[in-house]
């Protein structure tokens, strides 16, 4: 607390002694109304999943049970083998590079980090049941779909200490705009 | 709602965009029922009783808040345009798109928003030396995710209750609004549940897969948050019909999510000359500014243009400019000029420049989604 701060505190303590209940003009300060939550609460709200694997749950998952998954769950939308429809994004099989005149952004040849297929996948997917999957499921459809991607072999196992390490081919293939000075159009 | 479009995924309602209809609006305030909307999967229906805020990470304490605790709190009211980063997107596209100005532009509105700053409650958490971002998630099915440099989160983001007097509306973000004044629309984080604050971006699917912008180096633009300035004559525009050479008025919206709009031009013959319009009074940081100017129409045809300039000396690209600069794959943050023809009928359409004109494989469209 700064001095002024501490002064205008024990002012506004000695006004409401006396029986005087002050204005408070101090605008950046709120009433403290924030309740305490638990480490288990938050844990039951805490579905992000980082790069590093922080956040990533316990539990694991193969290609071939994440093949029945997608077949059953993700097929509709995104079509045999990951190769996308008219209503959900290719995920797999690009053929076309990123600098050519149709570039196919797939997790193989675009996504940064495998984690992020996992986070995506337990918020977010089958769009028609999100949240429906179990975390082995979930591991189990994003080692199917990073396979597809001839990212893992057909027999790797998915956890939280295998996802982290798969090598996305496109990692550096972002430039961060926000935190690099990169010159605008006509300036 | 006014105008819902195919949605992006036809198997689950309520994902797709409806837009703001500029063409046939004047002023500069959105009201509320024809804010642009864009929904990742669909709208949730929130009870206000039970739903809560937390904020926990690198804080000193972490707490949950409760809409009626947040409704005691101190609030700002802040009047300011929020535009999808994907709006304008047909602009990449090979051929003008001829759709009405407002359902080519409309993923663009602006509104009174009243709220608490969020510096007020992350100086209740107490952030830690380490904080550096922090992730916003919404209660829709989606639960979509985006993280926010801690600078932005303390220097104007608030977390809004009211849109235009009027407490948000589902469609919005009821009951609770992230408001990052100036940032593209997905920022925006709608039916907010969850602060995370950390030392680093999550790297969701939409800071990564969607909302990155492909170059045509290969290399791709990330974190591109402020939506630079932009301009777009509302009338005449597409479709409309000029009915006889005489005074008509032109007008049309500028924005810039740098701050305020410092001048538009407006050229009637394609960019040879420009005259300076005239800026509706207030003229109000990161906001929608209504520019207007009268224009005898002789008869002729005819190539309208406006461009925008705004405070930090940003001009608004040519299509030409930012095409080059940028190629045409990288979907999102389209604000080039956009050229309005008039034909000696008085008939509008949408060109390119005269050296834009792409006529190969004019059935391809890379307008293949919508955020």
């Amino acid at each position: 607390m700064t001095k002024m701060k501490m002064k205008r505190q024990i002012l506004i303590s000695v006004l409401i002694a006396v029986g005087i209940s002050p204005l408070y003009a101090e605008s950046t300060s709120g009433p403290g109304l924030g309740h305490a939550v638990s480490p288990e609460e938050i844990a039951a709200w805490d579905i992000s999943v980082f790069p590093d694997g922080e956040g990533l749950p316990e539990g694991e998952g193969n290609v071939k049970d994440g093949e029945v998954v997608y077949k059953n769950k993700c097929i509709a939308c995104h079509g045999e083998n990951g190769l996308g429809t008219a209503t959900g994004d290719q995920l797999a099989g690009a053929q076309m590079g990123l600098t050519s005149e149709y570039p196919e952004q797939t997790i193989g040849s675009y996504w940064p980090y495998a984690t992020t297929v996992f986070d995506v996948v337990r918020r977010s997917m089958p769009m028609t049941a999100p949240g429906s999957l179990n975390d082995n499921e979930v591991y189990a459809v994003t080692a199917y779909l990073l396979f597809l991607n001839n990212l893992i072999g057909e027999d790797d196992v998915m956890s939280a200490s295998t996802l982290p390490k798969v090598k996305m081919p496109n990692e550096d293939g972002f430039i961060n705009v926000y935190q690099k000075e990169i010159p605008r159009i006509n300036q | 709602m006014l105008f819902v479009f195919p949605t992006q995924n036809e198997m689950v309602p309520g994902n797709g965009v409806s837009w703001t209809p500029l063409h046939l609006m004047e002023g500069t305030i959105t009201p509320n029922g024809l804010h642009y909307e864009r929904h990742h999967n669909g709208v949730p229906q929130i009870d206000p009783k039970k739903h809560r805020l937390l904020i926990h990470g690198l804080v000193k304490q972490d707490l949950i808040f409760s809409i009626e605790d947040l409704l005691r709190y101190p609030m700002q009211s802040k009047i300011c345009f929020i535009e999808c980063g994907g709006n304008s997107n047909a602009g990449w596209n090979k051929q003008p798109s001829q759709s009405e100005a407002g359902y080519f532009n409309g993923m663009a509105s602006c509104s009174e928003w009243t709220g608490v700053p969020l510096s007020v409650l992350l100086d209740e958490v107490g952030l830690r030396k380490k904080a550096k971002w922090l992730v916003a998630e919404g209660a829709d099915a989606f639960a979509m995710q985006m993280s926010i440099p801690i600078e932005k989160a303390l220097d104007d983001a608030f977390l809004a209750l009211y849109q235009n007097g009027e407490r948000i509306r589902p469609e919005n973000g009821y009951p609770l609004r992230l408001i990052v004044p100036g940032w593209e629309g997905v920022l925006n984080v709608k039916w907010l549940r969850r602060l995370k604050i950390t030392n680093r971006p999550v790297m969701a699917r939409n800071e990564t897969s969607r909302y990155t912008e492909l170059q045509p180096s290969g290399k791709a633009r990330m974190f591109t948050f402020p939506i630079e300035a932009k301009s777009l004559i509302t009338s005449p525009s597409a479709h409309m019909v000029l009915k006889e050479p005489s005074l008509y008025q032109i007008t049309g919206l500028a924005w810039s999510g740098r701050g305020k709009i410092s001048k538009v031009e407006v050229s009637a013959d394609g960019g040879e000359t420009w005259a300076e319009a005239e800026l509706q009074e207030p003229v109000l940081d990161r906001s929608f500014t209504r520019f207007r100017l009268p224009w005898h129409w002789n008869g002729k045809p005819a190539v309208l243009k406006s461009r925008a300039t705004d405070e930090t000396g940003y001009v608004q690209p040519e299509r030409t400019e930012l095409v080059k600069q940028r190629g045409r794959h990288g979907f999102f943050h389209y604000n080039a000029i956009t050229n309005w023809h008039v034909d000696r009928d008085g008939f509008v359409s949408h060109v390119y420049d005269k050296n834009e004109n792409e006529t190969t494989d004019s059935n391809l469209s890379i307008d293949s989604g919508w955020d």
